[in-house]
């Protein structure tokens, strides 16, 4: 397989959202606002593309049997850097995220993609995999999050930490506060996972 | 006391920690299918989240803190996670064959669940005590136990429910997990610590 290939695999086929459905707390308890969405979602790319490039790297070093508190290791390590760097650069977007940063940690899809794929391929590859799985994550994480965010306050596109008030779109009094409630993230995840699955079945 | 029956029930029905924490989802969609495994699977987590609770403290207040190491915290509990829940495993299975028939296949699962790496690292920036952390730990997995119960039986029942094809499986259980969400944000109205007299 190509290195491009790779790339798109995560964006589209294999998105770990919409697709392998795994890593599904941080999508559901970070999408209330775009700027949350992606600032997760940069932030699990980051741990992902890291986490992918040293497994790769150390592929033919590791013994088989403790590889996993390996990876685990290699990961946490990640997740401990981003923490540090966005409690320094970015205060209230690291206070909103709270616990899902150091949780990043426990991502299905990162340790997924060290066992499943960088522990099996060369370092460009897994730096390919790593940055399209990462995006793709991204994506589903601004998409859900856009649709939660107008839905549930009228607004889109707000960013405090940057003094962007966002763009208006409604009044607030007509926008339901449920969709910034749990069960706002549940039932639209659903109904978008339903909507890709209608949408690609069509196509196929 | 009082105190501990509130942390205690906002950690069961006010804080859930599947339908308003969301910590804890990915075994919560995966494994209940059946009512005895989710039963099975809530009573591991509520094992491991109960030990798991008390010693990450441990780590963080004898360990961590006195070193000024509390820049490791995500990797010595993550650590701390895996070779409990391995050593639980192998204790099981020494002292009682029975109990790792059930719960056996359920707990490598469990150091990858959010919840217990999420409970441990909330005990730690409420600054709870070690008895706090203790009935915090369980409080949540009890939670967890009781909506994965709760969830198995509506499964076992929309089985048997026409469902449009594109929403069968995953899609659906969202939505059901999102109404349950619904049931379960009733109980933001109680006033917890005015119940209890405090």
């Amino acid at each position: 397989m190509s290195v491009f290939s790779d790339f798109k695999n995560g964006l589209g086929n294999e998105n770990p959202t919409f697709r392998l459905l795994i890593g599904m707390c941080p999508v559901l308890a970070t999408s209330l606002a775009v700027t949350n969405g992606i600032g997760m979602g940069i932030a699990a790319t980051f741990v992902l593309v890291g986490s992918n490039v040293i497994v790769s790297l150390l592929r033919s070093f590791i013994p088989p049997k403790i590889r996993i508190p390996c990876f685990v290791v290699v990961i946490a390590s990640f997740v401990t850097i981003v923490d540090l760097v966005m409690a320094a650069f970015t205060p209230g977007l690291h206070k909103v995220l709270g616990i899902f940063i150091p949780l990043i940690v426990v991502n299905c899809i990162i340790l997924a993609r060290a066992e499943a794929f960088a522990s099996k391929n060369p370092v460009v590859n897994s730096l390919a995999d790593g940055l399209g799985m990462g995006l793709g994550f991204t994506l589903a994480l601004t998409l859900l999050s856009a649709i939660r965010e107008l839905l549930g306050t009228g607004t889109i596109l707000a960013a405090p930490d940057f003094g962007f008030p966002g763009i208006h779109i409604f009044n607030k009094d007509f926008a339901p506060v449920m969709m910034l409630l749990p069960p706002g993230a549940f039932i639209t995840l659903g109904l978008l996972i339903g909507l890709i699955n209608t949408l690609t079945r069509r196509k196929a | 006391m009082r105190e501990l029956l509130v942390i205690f029930f906002a950690g069961v029905l006010l804080n859930n920690f599947i339908l308003s924490r969301f910590l804890g989802i990915c075994p919560f969609i995966g494994v209940s299918k059946r009512i005895e495994t989710a039963a099975g699977m809530g009573m591991a987590v509520i094992f491991v989240m109960a030990v798991a609770s008390v010693i990450t403290w441990a780590v963080q207040y004898y360990i961590l803190v006195p070193l000024d190491l509390g820049y490791l915290q995500t990797i010595a509990f993550i650590l701390v996670i895996a070779a409990l829940v391995q050593l639980v495993e192998m204790v099981i299975l020494k002292v009682s064959p029975t109990l790792y028939q059930a719960l056996g296949i359920y707990l490598p699962l469990i150091t990858t669940n959010c919840a217990v790496l999420g409970v441990a690292i909330i005990n730690i920036r409420e600054n709870y005590d070690i008895i706090q952390t203790a009935v915090n730990g369980i409080a949540g997995a009890a939670g967890f136990t009781l909506a994965i119960i709760l969830f198995a039986g509506i499964r076992e029942r929309l089985d048997f429910a026409p469902i449009p094809e594109a929403l069968k499986g995953f899609p659906l259980a969202l939505i059901t997990a999102g109404l349950m969400s619904i049931a379960f944000l009733g109980f933001t109205g109680f006033k917890l610590a005015a119940l209890f007299g405090l």
